[in-house]
């Protein structure tokens, strides 16, 4: 490296340097930094010169990627209406298509898509690409448009978004190339909710899903459920750009420390959302690189309002108060979280309400709050567990500021087998853990209107649901935002979900691994990294 | 005489076939116990009621437990374990390479520990109380106090991220060298031998001195035979049957319960498969895989015990 002028430059060092520059610090910013840390003048344009070479590099192609997940089991599938886990996405991207594609800043692409359309938000008009062919050879057609989206609303099939998908009253092919989907009601958000993982296109009549028959950058060449796939490049992709990497494996280590160990002695290349705990070693380690993503994961302790103690508004209102945002953020996340203000949609999203601030942390506030609900000298049972990520850190927080004011809270953990079926939604104060969602009318929908399946704290507000409606037909985006506004306040006062942070995702990457971003649908660049890193010689 | 052995074995066969059909039985209460069901699991938290029941019914789930039991009985015995609740697919296929990974292993384990533990646990007998004993025995306590995780993880550390000669995860695939074999197996064999011989060394060991003791020994001894000549052919012969059975405990553990070694290693044998399928409350792939456990256990026991009479001519009795 041309940096010999600089003593005690390391590899991490470089990293950190590249990592800022991609983050979007300034030439000027980084120059005063290292002025500052003791780097002269020259040796510094030299390190930056570096940095800059190495992020300006032009993808090459070619190389085998190995890249672990953190979980995968027997009901691994190639069916993305079926896609659960990342290890499903990650397939579901590199072997299929989307009509449309979230970009890292939350825009929506066109994929197979040409264009979607539509006058009123209820009857859209998709045009179609040309010349798209699957791995069989079959040529890509509106039939295969309405096969795939009508799929997810058989109940024998089993799709994850038959709810979201019940909104599609029809799809019918206009033509070869032009596909036309009816909703139920007026809904702007179709383009982005197409491009979730589940609304992938597959061949017309497909049922037999022990291998991916589908337009994308990858062909699915081994498939082994709860061991490993392996994808080849698809040298008929409809991108000019086709994929980088000859072939790529995919595979998970559910243990943490085992993934990070598999990186550290080059096993793999990639270990997707490794834990708080073991960021440290990774980061201390030269050749590997973290890659962080907030994208509106989170941790929140839910209290049921139709149940004691949540049924007093006072109590809620004091847990919020009692949360300590800061420690969670410090202490429980490792610094690797933004703090949140009771409401589920992340500042990434476009509709954000800014003006809405946190809760300060306030134990006098919140004495009082719990004095006034008649609650101060009872114990509180709170239910907590590793399925919900990181909840037993933050009960344990709470639990420690509560003492700080003479109110008891017994921490009940219990297991993570059967936690989602029997704790969660059910238990009177108990934790959850909500993945990111692309739009504001699938998180209100599906957890805060009156007949949302997942009503963690059995909010029910008729005007909520009103406003819901109205916005969700709403295709203007200035009027949308401030209906959007005003429920995300309603959120964080009245309903009974505190929502202390958003957690970061943090993947990490050999240094060796170039063209990896950022993307608000998920780690590993919303699980579609496979067609777009290169691995650098 | 031999009609009396033969009669002895097949008791003890039949009572391995009573075993496994309540073991059948106890796992198929055991899984209807837990909370949720596959219909479920596979839809995730996003299900709503009606689709779980579409599903649910498409599945055949609605039929009462009994039912279902008894398909997957009848099925069983006629050759076909059923269809993966999860994924669709045919559990023998499922099963088949699974079992094969974890047998691959568990034969390597067996050819590395077995002869090992045999020689310690026979030289510490022959040589007891001298400074050789005591040193293999503390480092046979040593060994079996570390968990098995910890000996995986330390080897991992050491063998994959400091020295960089072997890799992290083993996936047993590249087996067509030597070297290929070695790099594969090294580690999860050194673990699970770890496992398995401390207990083989010290049962071993105190069989052989038991034997050491009777008056027939003192009088081979008397007699003016050598040591080792007494150990090998007036001793060992006698302590066959509870080594024997000190064997098959120990590599009994070598199908069901390498689950650790297994998920550090991330290799792909039949006990992560059932952790698997109890989670995702696959039934036809629970109770086959409970079933091969059971019946593998089953067999080392029984080829142990019956080892154990020919021995013995007393326990013909």
């Amino acid at each position: 490296m041309s940096n010999r002028d600089v003593t005690n430059w390391t590899w991490t060092d470089q990293t950190a340097l590249e990592d800022a520059l991609r983050r979007g610090a300034s030439r000027r910013d980084l120059m005063r930094m290292l002025v500052a840390g003791g780097v002269s003048l020259a040796a510094g344009n030299i390190l930056l010169g570096g940095a800059g070479e190495a992020l300006a590099q032009t993808p090459t192609k070619g190389g085998h990627m190995k890249a672990a997940g953190w979980s995968s089991s027997t009901a691994d599938t190639l069916d993305p209406a079926k896609a659960s886990l990342s290890t499903d996405y990650v397939r579901c991207c590199a072997y299929y298509n989307r009509l449309t594609f979230m970009e890292e800043d939350g825009s929506i692409k066109m994929e197979l898509a040409e264009s979607i359309e539509s006058r009123d938000a209820t009857v859209w008009t998709v045009k179609l690409k040309s010349g798209v062919t699957f791995h069989n050879g079959k040529t890509f057609t509106s039939a295969d448009v309405v096969f795939s989206l009508m799929r997810h609303l058989d109940p024998a099939v089993g799709s994850k978004v038959n709810s979201i998908a019940k909104q599609i009253v029809g799809v019918k092919a206009v033509d070869a190339l032009t596909a036309e989907i009816r909703l139920a009601a007026a809904n702007a958000d179709l383009p982005t909710i197409l491009a979730m993982h589940h609304f992938m296109i597959i061949a017309e009549g497909t049922t037999d899903f022990s291998n991916a028959n589908g337009t994308g950058a990858f062909r699915s060449k081994v498939f082994e459920p709860g061991v490993r796939s392996i994808g080849e490049r698809n040298e008929n992709y409809f991108k000019p750009q086709k994929a980088n990497l000859d072939s790529f494996e995919y595979f998970a280590i559910p243990d943490d420390s085992a993934r990070v160990n598999a990186l550290l002695s080059g096993d793999i290349q990639i270990a997707s959302s490794i834990k708080p705990q073991s960021i440290r070693l990774a980061e201390s380690r030269p050749g590997i690189v973290l890659s962080k993503t907030t994208s509106g994961n989170y941790t929140n302790l839910n209290a049921r309002l139709d149940m004691t103690p949540g049924d007093k508004s006072d109590f809620v209102e004091g847990l919020k108060f009692l949360l300590n945002r800061q420690a969670i953020q410090r202490s429980a996340l490792r610094g690797l979280a933004e703090i949140a203000n009771d409401q589920p949609i992340p500042p990434t999203n476009p509709y954000f309400n800014a003006d809405l601030k946190p809760r300060a942390f306030d134990p006098d506030k919140a004495k009082a709050l719990f004095q006034k609900a008649g609650v101060l000298n009872q114990t509180i049972p709170i239910v907590a567990s590793e399925a919900a990520s990181s909840s037993i850190d933050m009960a344990m927080i709470v639990q420690q500021a509560g003492a700080g004011i003479g109110m008891k809270f017994d921490i009940q953990r219990v297991p993570s087998d059967g936690y989602w079926s029997k704790y969660w939604l059910k238990a009177p104060v108990h934790f959850g853990n909500i993945n990111p969602r692309p739009t504001p009318d699938i998180l209100f929908s599906l957890l805060y209107a009156s007949d949302a399946p997942w009503n963690e704290s059995q909010f029910k507000s008729a005007k909520f649901d009103r406003m819901l409606l109205e916005a969700r037909g709403q295709l203007d985006f200035a009027k949308r935002k401030a209906i959007y506004n005003e429920m995300q306040v309603m959120v964080a006062n009245e309903a009974g979900t505190a929502i202390p942070v958003f957690i970061s995702n943090v993947d990490a990457i050999s240094d060796k691994v170039k063209g990896l971003r950022a993307n608000p649908l998920g780690g590993q660049m919303g699980y579609a990294f496979a067609e777009y890193v290169w691995l650098q010689r | 005489m031999d009609q009396q052995v033969a009669y002895l074995v097949l008791s003890r066969i039949g009572v391995a076939i009573v075993t496994l059909i309540v073991v059948s039985f106890v796992v198929f209460a055991a899984t209807e116990m837990l909370p949720g069901d596959v219909a479920q699991i596979l839809l995730g938290q996003a299900a709503t009621p009606e689709a779980v029941a579409g599903l649910r019914q498409s599945m055949k789930l609605d039929d009462p437990a009994f039912v279902r039991f008894l398909r997957w009985m009848l099925g069983l015995l006629s050759g076909d374990l059923g269809r993966s609740y999860a994924n669709n697919i045919a559990v023998a296929d499922l099963v088949g390479g699974r079992l094969l990974n974890t047998l691959k292993l568990a034969l390597v384990t067996t050819v590395v520990a077995v002869p090992i533990a045999l020689l310690l646990g026979i030289t510490t007998a022959m040589y007891r109380g001298s400074a050789y004993d005591r040193t293999v025995n503390m480092l046979v306590v040593g060994v079996i106090s570390v968990p098995e995780f910890m000996i995986a993880t330390l080897a991992v550390l050491v063998f994959a991220v400091w020295l960089r000669w072997l890799p992290a995860v083993s996936f047993a695939t590249d087996l067509s060298s030597l070297w290929g074999i070695v790099r594969a197996f090294a580690m999860p064999v050194i673990t699970q031998s770890c496992v398995i011989s401390a207990q083989m060394i010290r049962m071993t060991r105190a069989a052989v001195i038991d034997t050491l003791k009777t008056p027939y020994v003192e009088m081979a001894l008397l007699k003016g035979a050598s040591w080792n000549h007494i150990v090998l052919h007036h001793a060992l012969p006698n302590a066959v049957g509870p080594i024997i059975n000190a064997v098959a405990l120990s590599l009994s553990y070598l199908l069901g319960g390498v689950i650790i070694v297994e998920t550090v290693f991330n290799y792909p044998g039949i006990a992560k498969l059932m952790v698997d399928a109890v989670s995702t409350r696959d039934l036809p792939l629970i109770q086959s895989c409970a079933m091969i456990f059971c019946l593998g256990y089953l067999t080392l026991i029984t080829i142990a015990d019956i080892v154990a009479i020919v021995s013995n001519p007393r326990l013909r009795k």
